[in-house]
């Protein structure tokens, strides 16, 4: 069986700097994989270039087989390749509801239609009502986006991507910025989602990653450094030292700040 | 028609058990989207006052026609400023093109019949509108804004390389039009002129209305609203933008076709910068990004100019900066939004009232 996506020797350099380096990596079907590394290690950047928003130096990109690195973001999300972004990018001034259908429409070309009028299609509505019925946000269905609290606004974008139907999706630190008070909402979904979807999640804290992964990616200055299942992850001495040494390194500059 | 049907069908296909509460709260959240594009009576209002101004002030109709055409070349600018968010100085290009093409088509070539005028003038415009929109909007912001200014003048300055053929800044004058429809003539108060913008107007808007409301309007609005989520949901942007770019270009040239027609004259000034900012600034004070703010905001500037420059023709520019001011202060959406924050109140106000 092809894998839902497939990383080969992906490389991006910005002038001298080498953001990624060598980059190989593959998803399986209905694969729960989680990209860890300390701040700065180019996780962000992966995706982007995962997703097209960034064109590689030089490597391949493959979508279900088929090489899709020359494709432009777009073509790629319509080939089901879904992303939510690590900073909120929703259609702010409109009700959750219409930036669910967005999403739709986009996927099934009904947003090409010029004549109709938007409602006009029942099914679109429906599936977006689906859609905020399993995260439970029917009740916020017709509030306008930034009205809502930052944990709601969080689901917002995971649920956009999900109206997508992708095969593949990448959440970028999904519930980065939400009060610990919301954010088992957000692991929720995250936990929940459908098993056949390929899932790549960026995500620091640990808990999360080891609850949700079934392997691990870390990345570290641009570069896989290991991979595996979660028990070696947790048990490789080496990654605890790029994060120890992380977590020194804060301790030492806390205590020089104090002391 | 399935947008009519009541929330019967809608239940009886999703069968998953859900209380009543939340039935109820699809129904209204879904019932909110099938019945925003519907007709509002609120909508009649502005055709009811053109209408009633055709039998209450027959001595200003030409004037009347003049902001008829304004109110056609701002919603040209509100489908693309106001819902897809391009930010352009250049619109007056298109609306040059459409007035040179039937102005040069009647002085030139012969060809006087007012109607089939507009539709070359539409496509002649869109046309332009489509290859310079296809090179200009992969750009953004201020550097799209200079593109787009850019291109005006450079229109302008065709026309006046050719002046032997365009007429220059002397411009074409006394062109000669058939009757409309080959029965109406041109009377000297401006009857038939007022009533054929209306109807032009009325037909477009129509046209708009539907694309506004439709998956595609949506669709801009989206683009307007976060263009980089678009790109992530695989919209094709570009094409989206291109193509409302030419829609709204030809839309400017059909106003600047009625421009040429009724006023039985074009010069190169209709290119000017001034008539690109001048139809921006009617937009934003009526109200950019819905329907009805290029009706208001050409009306009120163009009446506002009108009195002012009665009042003291060496100063009026002051009492239009004044209005823009005020507008940029006190309404931030414009006369329409103003409107909006009233009916807001007193529906609040009645509320109360019926529920102490």
């Amino acid at each position: 069986m092809t894998a839902a996506l497939q990383v080969q020797d992906l490389n991006r350099s910005f002038g001298a700097l080498n953001v990624t380096r060598d980059v190989t990596m593959t998803l399986e079907r209905g694969a729960r994989c989680a990209l860890i590394g300390p701040n700065g290690a180019g996780k962000t950047t992966l995706v982007n270039l995962i997703t097209g928003v960034l064109r590689p130096s030089s490597g391949t990109v493959l979508l279900n087989g088929e090489d899709i690195t020359a494709l432009s973001q777009a073509v790629r999300a319509r080939r089901g390749l879904a992303r939510t972004f690590q900073i909120n990018q929703l259609f702010r001034g409109l009700s959750v509801l219409e930036n669910i259908c967005m999403a739709i429409g986009e996927r099934d070309g009904e947003n090409n239609n010029m004549w109709r009028s938007a409602g006009a299609k029942r099914s679109v509505i429906d599936e977006a009502l689906d859609h905020l019925d399993s995260l439970r946000l029917v009740d916020d269905a017709l509030r306008l986006v930034r009205e809502l609290p930052y944990g709601r606004q969080r689901l917002v974008e995971i649920a956009i991507a999900l109206a997508q139907k992708p095969r593949v999706l990448l959440l970028d630190e999904p519930a980065a910025g939400v009060p610990s008070s919301e954010s088992h909402l957000i692991l929720d979904v995250v936990a929940n989602l459908d098993p056949d979807i390929a899932v790549l999640i960026i995500e620091h804290d640990m808990d999360v990653v080891f609850r949700f992964a079934r392997e691990i990616v870390v990345l570290v200055q641009g570069a896989v450094f290991t991979q595996g299942t979660p028990k070696e992850i947790m048990s490789n001495e080496d990654v605890r030292a790029v994060y120890l040494g992380q977590e020194g390194h804060d301790a030492v500059q806390r205590g020089g700040r104090h002391g | 028609m399935a947008a009519n049907d009541p929330t019967g069908a809608q239940s009886a296909i999703v069968t998953p058990v859900r209380d009543a509460a939340a039935t109820a709260a699809r129904d209204r959240a879904a019932e909110y989207l099938v019945s925003r594009h519907r007709f509002r009576w609120a909508e009649a209002l502005p055709w009811l006052a053109c209408i009633a101004v055709f039998f209450l002030f027959p001595d200003r109709l030409t004037f009347g026609s003049q902001v008829l055409v304004m109110v056609l070349f701002a919603l040209s600018l509100d489908l693309i400023l106001g819902y897809a968010g391009i930010v352009t100085l250049g619109q007056a290009a298109f609306f040059g093109i459409g007035a040179y093409t039937v102005g040069l088509g009647a002085a030139r070539l012969g060809w006087t019949e007012p109607v089939s005028g507009l539709f070359a003038a539409f496509f002649v415009a869109a046309l332009a509108g489509f290859i310079s929109g296809w090179f200009l909007l992969r750009y953004r912001g201020l550097t799209l804004l200079m593109l787009t200014l850019a291109t005006a003048i450079m229109m302008q300055e065709a026309g006046n390389l050719g002046s032997e053929f365009s007429g220059g800044y002397d411009g074409l004058p006394g062109l000669v039009f058939d009757p409309l429809l080959g029965r109406f003539e041109y009377d000297l108060y401006g009857r038939t002129n007022y009533v054929y913008a209306l109807v032009v107007l009325a037909v477009v808007f129509y046209f708009v209305r539907r694309i506004v409301y439709s998956p595609f309007g949506q669709a801009l609005t989206g683009i307007r609203e976060n263009v980089r989520r678009m790109h992530a949901i695989g919209s094709p942007v570009h094409w989206r933008l291109v193509t409302v770019y030419t829609i709204a270009a030809g839309i400017a040239g059909v106003a600047g076709a009625l421009f040429t027609q009724t006023n039985a004259y074009v010069t190169l000034t209709v290119f000017d910068f001034e008539n690109s900012a001048k139809v921006m600034v009617m937009l934003i004070l009526g109200g950019t990004g819905r329907l009805y703010g290029a009706f208001l905001g050409a009306a009120v500037y163009m009446i506002m100019e009108d009195y002012f420059s009665k009042l003291s023709p060496t100063f009026w520019q002051f009492g239009i900066g004044l209005l823009l001011v005020l507008a940029v202060l006190f309404a931030r959406r414009g006369v329409l939004g103003l409107f909006e924050q009233f009916g807001a109140y007193f529906t609040k106000e009645k509320s109360k009232g019926a529920k102490p």
